[in-house]
């Protein structure tokens, strides 16, 4: 079963709640042994902006996204949340290539887990409730993770992310191991969702049409440098096949491929 | 054609045919067994027939022995359980969190469980008599190794990306305990306590029955020296129920507990 994207209402207390951080990253740099993965990268990305970072494996784009969910410190530079250099982890929510949800807890649970900064009360389970309807699982609360397809499962990390009103949401492929179609249909629910609620999105992506179909503003990481910086000022909701579209992809992919 | 009623009814015949099916064999033995007994092929020393079993089993229930003697059997297995169970629940929890305890201890322990540890027995009573202290220590020691090892597998073989999910959402340490490393763990648990609890039996069975003067091992060597063999076939029958209820709530536990994996549901 398969609730349809267009029923989720969004509630107009949480669009309040959760506006953008910007970002601002100065000479950031980090090494693995003798291995420099990112050499200082300076970037602004301002409140509420759609990012897209692409580039091929190994470019440190996945080590980026986990300097800037805090999973790891950079061994030089800074990264400034919101103007605060410390202090901002919780602003921040990371949503990872697999669902990666608890499977010995149902869906509502799992969501809460979103909320493990606040203090329990009956209150996380309605804000678990809602952040489950705005990714069109309503009904679905008590079922176990086990049980859902591979686009449900995903739609529930989505709702765990979302629970907390993060201020910026970073996503590592988030929809990379999913078909073709399911993957349509959650593009279009992480831009209606940036839409309502107006959060600072990082998508680290290889698919780079999905990047064009996204982002405002595409990033090309290549050995650990920002290769490449593109706005994309097409209107939404973008159609596939769009001509303008296609071209910066094929700008992208030409320098990805060295052509 | 078939009428509808043969169609309905096949299906039916068929289900009850094989669960009786498993239940042929065991009966057909009984059956020869108590045939053999009959017509004197098998001497009553040596097995007596399934009737007298039976009747043995009546009159130990009715003297009240038997009861008297599997509530001490029971308690000296669960009450070992718990000693080894909790310690080695303990340590492996401990060592699969803690580096330093487990480069401190594990390999020690690794050591120690090469010996077995029916072999400290002529040790054991030379320390303990043949006491409570001595079934105890026993069953302890033998339930301790495979709860420890398994409880010590299953939170070191806990998902890393689950780990690191619990970490980026802001759970505390305390909350990754209890709802990652703990439940993850829990399957591995379960496999080191249904392991732990054929150990728990088979250990007491051995020390009751080398040295005690109540229990079921007990019983079952005092009817060998009046030559009492019905007698001692009820309690190695006692034995074997005990043991597989023992696993039968252990696994009820398990499917209770482990219900959000589709492995265990399905059972």
């Amino acid at each position: 079963m398969n609730v349809s994207i267009l029923d989720t209402t969004p509630d107009t207390d949480l669009r309040q709640s959760s506006t953008g951080s910007p970002v601002r990253l100065r000479g950031v740099t980090k090494t693995f042994g003798s291995q420099t993965v990112l050499h200082g990268i300076d970037l602004d990305i301002p409140a509420g902006q759609f990012v897209a970072i692409v580039g091929r494996s190994g470019c440190g784009k996945s080590t980026l996204l986990r300097l800037l969910a805090g999973l790891d410190r950079p061994t030089a530079g800074t990264i400034e949340i919101h103007g605060l250099s410390t202090g901002w982890r919780d602003r921040v929510r990371l949503m990872f290539q697999e669902p990666r949800l608890l499977p010995w807890q149902r869906v509502a649970p799992n969501v809460e887990v979103g909320l493990s900064h606040a203090e329990a009360g009956a209150d996380r389970r309605r804000q678990a409730f809602e952040a489950l309807g705005q990714v069109g699982l309503s009904g679905r609360e008590k079922e176990w993770p086990a049980i859902l397809s591979g686009g449900q499962k995903q739609r529930v990390a989505l709702a765990r992310a979302l629970v907390s009103h993060p201020r910026i949401l970073a996503f590592d492929e988030p929809l990379g191991a999913l078909d073709a179609l399911t993957r349509i249909e959650m593009q279009a629910l992480i831009e209606q969702v940036w839409e309502d609620k107006g959060f600072t999105a990082i998508v680290v992506t290889h698919d780079v049409s999905e990047a064009v179909a996204l982002a405002d503003r595409i990033l090309l990481l290549d050995a650990g440098r920002v290769a490449m910086d593109v706005m994309v000022d097409l209107p939404r909701p973008r159609r596939h096949g769009d001509p303008v579209a296609a071209a910066i992809e094929g700008q992208i992919l030409d320098r990805l491929l060295g052509r | 054609m078939p009428s509808r009623s043969e169609i309905d009814e096949k299906p039916e015949g068929t289900h009850t045919m094989s669960r009786a099916l498993p239940w042929i064999v065991p009966l057909a033995i009984l059956l020869l067994w108590q045939a053999a007994s009959q017509f004197g092929v098998l001497a009553d020393q040596i097995m007596p027939a399934p009737t007298a079993v039976a009747e043995a089993f009546w009159r130990v229930t009715r003297s009240g022995e038997l009861l008297r003697d599997i509530e001490i059997s029971t308690w000296r297995a669960f009450a070992g359980f718990a000693v080894g169970g909790g310690i080695g629940f303990a340590l492996g929890m401990l060592n699969g969190l803690s580096q330093l305890s487990e480069k401190l201890t594990d390999s020690t322990l690794q050591m120690v469980r090469n010996i077995p540890h029916l072999a400290l027995i002529p040790l054991v009573i030379l320390w303990f008599g043949i006491g409570e202290e001595a079934k105890l220590f026993l069953v302890a020691l033998g339930v301790f190794f495979p709860i420890y090892v398994n409880t010590l597998h299953g939170v070191r073989s806990v998902d890393r990306q689950l780990l690191e999910m619990g970490r980026a959402y802001g759970m505390s340490e305390r909350a990754i305990f209890w709802r990652v490393v703990f439940p993850g763990a829990l399957p591995s648990i379960f496999v080191g306590l249904r392991y732990g609890l054929g150990i728990m039996w088979l250990t007491l069975i051995v020390a009751e029955t080398i040295s005690a003067s109540s229990g079921i091992g007990f019983m079952a060597m005092n009817a060998r020296e009046f030559m009492m063999v019905d007698v001692v076939v009820v309690s190695i029958l006692i034995y074997a129920a005990l043991g597989k209820l023992a696993d039968s709530v252990a696994r009820l536990l398990e499917r209770t507990c482990l219900a959000w994996n589709p492995v265990y549901a399905e059972l």
